[in-house]
């Protein structure tokens, strides 16, 4: 147990490390960063902000990992969210309880999933292709629904998934963080997720070896739908409404960028969901150090892009290789800087992902 | 005998063409040549940015900047046709510089850094739109006499049509792209990239050049359409042209090229462009019908496409076909 959670934090480090230097720029920006108060039965503050607003990312790039670990991708989660949301909203509207709505909007991204599925799976389409489809399809879908206007709804159950409190904590947070937990576990905890690694890094040998692919591919994607789905009710019942054009929209690149900042190959293989989680919370903290900073909003894109980029540059494999090729000459000449043997797990890591 | 390598490409034109005489059958107005004027206008910059995805494509990659791209295009026109008095010919050969290296800068680090073309392109949206944004939040209008004059240049068809100077610049643009894929050392080398990186480097094609040379071109090819944007709307918006990339892939796709790189046809983008037009000019004919089922209608052609692709390569596959089939990467 202990040994796990060893190898997890060793795995995580870098990511964690990232996180700790956005945090300390928000923290330069806004020396309160770090304060949180309890009001009205309600926890406030920048860091709940950041795992508050972060929710929707954090949501989609579970699923996202599973799907990228399987050498796929998921396109249409943005798509998912806005006809899960259009679901929800136009049940409410409809005169049925939160429940039924909840429930109906993830049975139809189980659905989507199960779509997305099947043609990866059954009828073998490259995954980016295949879930284009419902990318493009799927805001027309999500309008279909809404008939094309913003459906609004005032019923207070599934406004309190979006923007209530369980025990004072906002109830994305403790959405995300559970399923998150959750799925971690059932992966983890059996041998699921050492089959979707499988998968991942050779499909046909995975398939040699007993593994029954497809019904596990088909999975995959059904996860990512509900997870998109969850996703996409917590959105509508933020605003209070089913926006079927702007609904996650381009949340599918954030979630697939929170999965790359968490390490993960995009050729598939080995998945760390935690590390994606993190990825997802280090996007949130950079969109707030932006707004902390009080630049001029014109700005968040680029700055955005720009940090981005900076941090794809240092995970990139050739960089990443340069530094384990100047270690290792460092090491053969006697030379073991605590540096060095800190961040030694990491490319050892690397080596045998690729 | 057709070869099974050009079927994709006659099953997009059939398409096309029965797809407009059913529409013409309904609406007789339709068979005009203000609809096929119309048609290669209002499709004029995604016709343009289409060229270069095919061959992003064709090559096995993807560039999903150029929507942001000729946002920034348009909006830098209309900032520097305000704020100074430099010509617009040299405007346009300015920002043609600028989007070109901005294209070949994004190869480079795709190819140098070994990074996936998805993750190093989607930051490039980013920084395109972001630097639109920094340049003007607001719409910014563009009044050039010679933007007037650009304009004002068509050639009026019998029947009234008028095919202005913007539908031509896309169909030189799909010509010379034709020669370029099928006739040129580049075009040659962008078909053996797609076919496998590796394969391509034992046959001694320069991996450097070409990906940096794709992507310079796609680059500046978002940069052209983004000026045909601005002519269309005389006018530069940096939230114009969101989603574009996923047009012209669709385009691209319907047009009979493999998404996964190596077949296809620079002209069956050409006529996926024009049934994506004609779906929308149909739309507007029918006067009923909302403009969501345009998404609903191209991801279901999308779909019928992607699967008559499957069919054909297990057909033409089925007797190689190993014991385990997997899918493709």
């Amino acid at each position: 147990m202990t040994h796990g959670l060893q190898a997890t934090l060793r795995r995580v480090a870098p990511q964690l490390m990232i996180l700790a230097a956005v945090l300390l720029l928000n923290v330069i920006v806004f020396p309160d960063f770090f304060r949180i108060e309890f009001q009205n039965g309600r926890l406030f503050g920048n860091l709940v902000d950041v795992f508050n607003r972060g929710a929707p990312t954090a949501l989609l790039c579970i699923g996202m990992t599973l799907v990228i670990a399987t050498r796929g991708i998921d396109l249409s989660v943005g798509a998912v969210m806005a006809i899960a949301g259009a679901t929800a909203a136009s049940l409410v509207a409809d005169g049925s309880g939160w429940v039924t709505a909840l429930l109906g909007a993830l049975a139809v991204g189980v659905l989507c999933g199960l779509w997305n599925g099947v043609l990866v799976a059954v009828l073998r389409i490259q995954p980016i292709v295949a879930t284009l489809v419902l990318m493009v399809a799927g805001r027309g879908i999500a309008q279909l629904i809404t008939e094309g206007t913003i459906l609004t709804f005032v019923n207070p159950g599934l406004i309190h998934l979006g923007a209530g409190t369980v025990l004072g904590v906002p109830t994305p947070i403790l959405i995300w963080i559970g399923l998150g937990a959750l799925i971690t576990l059932g992966v983890r905890r059996t041998a699921l997720g050492m089959l979707v690694e499988a998968i991942g890094i050779n499909e046909s040998s995975s398939r040699l070896a007993g593994i029954n692919s497809r019904v596990l591919l088909i999975c995959v994607y059904l996860v990512t739908g509900f997870c998109a789905a969850l996703a996409g009710v917590i959105v509508a019942a933020d605003i209070k409404g089913a926006d079927a054009n702007n609904a996650g929209l381009w949340l599918e690149l954030d979630a697939i960028l929170a999965v790359v900042i968490g390490g993960n190959s995009l050729l598939g293989g080995r998945f760390s969901i935690v590390a994606s989680l993190i990825g997802a919370l280090i996007i949130q903290s950079v969109n707030s150090v932006i707004l902390l900073s009080g630049l001029p909003p014109e700005f968040n894109l680029v700055i955005k892009a720009l940090i981005i980029i900076a941090i794809l540059v240092i995970q990139s494999p050739t960089v990443k290789h340069a530094l384990y090729i100047l270690r290792a000459s460092a090491e053969s000449a006697g030379v073991d800087t605590p540096a060095a043997s800190a961040s030694a797990p990491l490319a050892k890591s690397t080596e045998t992902a690729r | 005998m057709i070869r099974s390598t050009h079927l994709p490409l006659v099953v997009t034109i059939l398409t096309f063409l029965a797809a407009f005489v059913l529409c013409s059958g309904q609406y007789p107005a339709m068979m005009s040549t203000r609809v096929v004027a119309n048609l290669l206008t209002d499709n004029a910059f995604l016709g343009i940015v289409a060229v270069g995805m095919t061959f992003v494509i064709l090559s096995g990659g993807i560039d999903l900047s150029v929507g942001s791209v000729i946002a920034f295009t348009g909006v830098f026109l209309a900032v520097i046709l305000r704020d100074t008095s430099i010509h617009p010919l040299a405007a346009f050969a300015l920002v043609l510089a600028m989007t070109i290296a901005f294209g070949a800068a994004m190869g480079a680090i795709i190819h140098y850094l070994d990074m996936p073309a998805f993750i190093v392109t989607l930051a490039g949206m980013f920084l395109a739109r972001g630097l639109a944004y920094v340049l003007s939040t607001d719409s910014v209008p563009i009044t050039h006499e010679f933007y007037d004059v650009l304009q004002s240049l068509y050639w009026k068809a019998p029947g009234g049509g008028r095919f202005r100077l913007t539908g031509m610049v896309m169909l030189a643009t799909f010509i010379i792209g034709m020669v370029v894929a099928h006739r040129t050392r580049f075009g040659q080398n962008v078909y053996a990239l797609g076919g496998g990186a590796q394969t391509a480097r034992l046959m001694g094609v320069p991996l450097a050049s070409t990906t940096i040379g794709i992507y310079a071109l796609s680059g500046g090819l978002a940069g052209l359409a983004g000026i045909v944007f601005s002519l269309y709307t005389s006018a530069g918006y940096s939230l114009a042209t969101v989603g574009v990339e996923l047009d012209a892939i669709a385009a691209v796709v319907i047009g009979g090229t493999l998404l996964s790189g190596g077949s296809g046809f620079v002209a069956g983008t050409f006529f996926g462009i024009l049934i994506m037009g004609l779906i929308q000019t149909y739309i507007v004919f029918d006067g009923t019908l909302s403009s969501w089922w345009t998404k609903i209608v191209i991801g279901g052609l999308l779909f019928a496409f992607i699967l008559l692709q499957k069919g054909l390569t297990w057909a033409t596959t089925a007797r190689r076909k190993p014991l385990i089939d997997f899918a493709a990467p």
